[in-house]
């Protein structure tokens, strides 16, 4: 009992660590492109919750916030209307799998490198936080006064990828129909109707 | 009180701790349920009365309202079967409701209902409220492709970009609430409305258009008329719970009518000042703070649900989406820089986080 | 130009949305239409066609002489006679049945009938709780007339300047 109560930081790191490595193993494997999405939102998730450990409140809720809420429902969307073959799909699993390994191997080489062996082995969860420690405005403080420039580069550059990818996606195919909502919206009553005031002509053999 | 019961469970060590978190977590999700029922109650009888009718009437008759009318419902659902069709996709298929369910109650914990009456007093409050409303669409995408219908599918499909459109505005004007407040922590934004003028200090004011816009964008979002195209019962039967029956179906529900209260809840703490009364400190009785100015707010965003629903005829999908995305961002964008000005310039003041 | 400017200015106030929402909020207040209907009836005209009836004379003799012209005239075939010498030789139904499904409330029989023996009744609150008893025969026809005899009379009374 005392044992799981001191370390229960480190068993929610490693219960959380291991879904997430398990999920996204599962996001590899599964036959069912759905079920694979959704393996990615589990481990979206789980990662989550290990930076939350780490403290970094703003970045997990971010990451759920951006990813899951967003992207991943995009993700699901184009899928599910899909209807991938997964026979075909696996066909070609063995003849590619030396290529896969080896841009495999190249990766996880250059992250060792850039993280260093021994700052991974040694890296701890951070101690308690100073009262009134907020992760949110330490990220906004150092974005907007340390980082401002490559901020806004990166911002700059997404939003011409944003214009990019529209640009080159939209087709103007000429004769096609489509309303203009704009105007749909504009029309009013004195353009549709017209009010005619006429006289009663009465009741058949009544007064005039 | 309150400190005395929190003593004694602590008391028991980190056991008693985990029973006491259950405990305040029931306190805040068992009205909520009950809030729900009665608010099906409420969304009858309102729009029985604008239809010039009564609304349920007979059972547990009070004052001419049958308050124990959903528990009758519920009751009735529950007993039902829960009918999976046979081409379902079984797990996906009971998962979607607890899908639904679990982030429309998980919302919950970051609300503050007083000065200090919150379950989790967490610095980005409003972020983790923005998350905990945009999961809720899983739900209903997983429902809509796992009944293996083409009317869930529909509904899955509409629901899903309804919902994504809608959170970018509703996301801008949270954004406007925090250049305005400087905080992401809900109780410093209530707070941060505090001031002499009682409701003219309140963010609705300098903030009209993101007021409006964040409360639209919460219709759109819980997929209620005139936005509930996801149901859309004259085209697509009723969307991506048409293959659920019994309690799934209530579980559907009951997300739906909780994320409803909670948009609700979202409106009145951030725009109309939470739980701080609309009259000036000066004014005695009514000038004093208290929760149930918030409740009292918070019945009043309740009926404007309904009453849009009883008003207003279903958007066309199309309409839906431009309004979203060609009138709304480009509105609460424009608007947050106004806002920033108005910080910049001294109009608005930012509390010291 | 302006007419356009003009319109974002007026859509931007959402004033038709609130014009809209003004409708229902009268409405909401207004009083309501509805009869409760179990405890709270709408009264009846003395013409109202509800369930038949066949009706006699004071003296107790039935007043159906089959003539048959309400079987005939019947547009739904609703009514099924049939006809047999009595012991003291006039002629009687020995089978008046009505389909009650069938029927669609016209009163042509009523209209059709010599003696004023099959009327409609202002009864329209009965149920069938098995199958087949929506065919009312003779007896059940008769016995409703006995009961309800007075109350037809009236009605008929009512309406007689008008015949």
């Amino acid at each position: 009992m005392e044992l799981i109560v001191n370390n229960i930081e480190l068993i929610a790191f490693y219960l959380f660590a291991g879904i997430a490595t398990a999920a996204a193993l599962a996001v590899i494997t599964v036959r069912n492109p759905v079920y694979a999405v959704l393996f990615l939102v589990l481990t979206f998730f789980s990662t989550a919750c290990v930076w939350l450990l780490a403290r970094a409140e703003f970045l997990a809720i971010v990451l759920v916030l951006v990813y899951v809420g967003a992207v991943m429902v995009l993700f699901l969307f184009v899928v599910m209307m899909l209807d991938v073959r997964t026979d075909k799909v696996r066909e070609g699993f063995i003849r590619f799998l030396p290529v896969g390994v080896l841009v495999a191997t190249a990766m996880l080489v250059q992250m060792i490198m850039m993280i260093g062996v021994q700052r991974l082995a040694t890296l701890p969860l951070p101690a308690e936080v100073p009262e009134g420690y907020s992760s949110t405005e330490a990220v906004g403080m150092a974005l907007f006064t340390d980082y401002i420039l490559p901020f806004e580069i990166a911002a700059l550059i997404l939003t011409v990828a944003i214009i990019a990818a529209i640009a080159l996606t939209l087709r103007r195919r000429p004769g096609t129909k489509h309303q203009d909502v704009g105007d749909q919206v504009r029309v009013d009553p004195a353009s549709r109707l017209r009010m005619v005031s006429m006289r009663s002509e009465g009741k058949p053999g009544g007064k005039p | 009180m309150i400190d005395m019961l929190r003593e004694f469970f602590l008391g028991f060590g980190p056991i008693g701790l985990l029973i006491w978190t259950v405990i305040k977590v029931l306190a805040i999700v068992m009205p909520v349920i009950l809030g729900v029922a009665f608010y099906v109650l409420y969304e009858r009888k309102v729009i029985g009365w604008m239809h010039s009718r009564h609304g349920p009437q007979y059972l547990g008759r009070v004052f001419g309202v049958g308050w124990i009318q959903t528990f009758a419902d519920v009751l009735k659902l529950l007993l039902k079967e829960i009918v999976r069709p046979s081409r379902a996709h079984g797990f996906l298929f009971y998962l979607a409701p607890l899908l639904a369910m679990a982030p429309a109650l998980a919302a919950w914990a970051v609300v503050p209902f007083d000065d200090g009456l919150v379950l989790a007093d967490i610095n980005a409050g409003l972020l983790y409220v923005l998350v905990m409303t945009s999961m809720g669409v899983y739900g209903i995408i997983i429902a809509g492709w796992a009944s293996n219908s083409k009317y869930a599918f529909l509904g899955a499909m509409r629901s899903a970009a309804q919902v994504i459109s809608y959170e970018i505005a509703m996301g801008f004007a949270l954004v406007g609430v925090l250049v305005a407040a400087g905080s992401l922590n809900l109780s410093t934004i209530v707070l941060g409305q505090q001031g002499p003028a009682g409701l003219l200090n309140w963010y609705w004011l300098p903030l009209l258009p993101l007021f409006v816009i964040f409360f639209i964008s919460g219709v759109a979002e819980t997929n209620r008329a005139p936005f509930d195209v996801a149901e859309g019962e004259s085209e697509i039967v009723a969307g991506f719970h048409v293959e659920y029956s019994g309690a799934a179906f209530a579980i559907f529900f009951l997300a739906e009518y909780a994320n409803m209260i909670l948009v609700c809840f979202l409106t009145a703490i951030l725009f109309t000042g939470g739980w701080l009364s609309p009259f000036p400190e000066a004014v005695p009785v009514l000038g004093v703070d208290g929760w149930w100015w918030l409740l009292l707010k918070v019945l009043f965003y309740m009926f404007v649900f309904l009453w849009f629903r009883a008003t207003f005829p279903r958007y066309r999908y199309d309409q839906i989406m431009r309004l979203g995305w060609k009138i709304f961002i480009p509105i609460t964008i424009v608007w947050i820089l106004v806002a920033a000005m108005m910080v910049h310039f001294g109009l608005l003041t930012q509390m010291d986080a | 130009m302006s007419n356009r400017l003009s319109h974002y200015f007026k859509s931007l106030m959402l004033g038709e949305l609130l014009q809209g929402m003004a409708v229902t909020m009268r409405y909401f207040v207004k009083a309501k239409y509805t009869m409760q209907y179990p405890e709270e009836k709408i009264p009846k005209s003395n013409r109202f066609r509800g369930l038949h009836a066949l009706r006699r004379y004071a003296n107790g003799e039935e007043r159906c002489i089959a003539c048959k012209l309400c079987e005939a005239v019947c547009p739904a075939l609703a009514i099924t006679i049939d006809s047999d010498m009595r012991e003291d030789g006039s002629r009687r139904t020995t089978r008046y049945d009505i389909d009650l499904f069938k029927c669609i409330y016209c009163g042509f029989c009523e209209e059709s009938c010599p003696v004023d023996s099959i009327v409609e009744t202002d009864i329209h609150e009965y149920h069938f709780e098995n199958r087949g008893e929506h065919i009312v025969n003779k007896q059940q026809l008769l016995a409703i007339g006995d009961r309800y005899e007075e109350h037809i009379a009236a009605a008929r009374a009512l309406d007689a300047p008008y015949r």
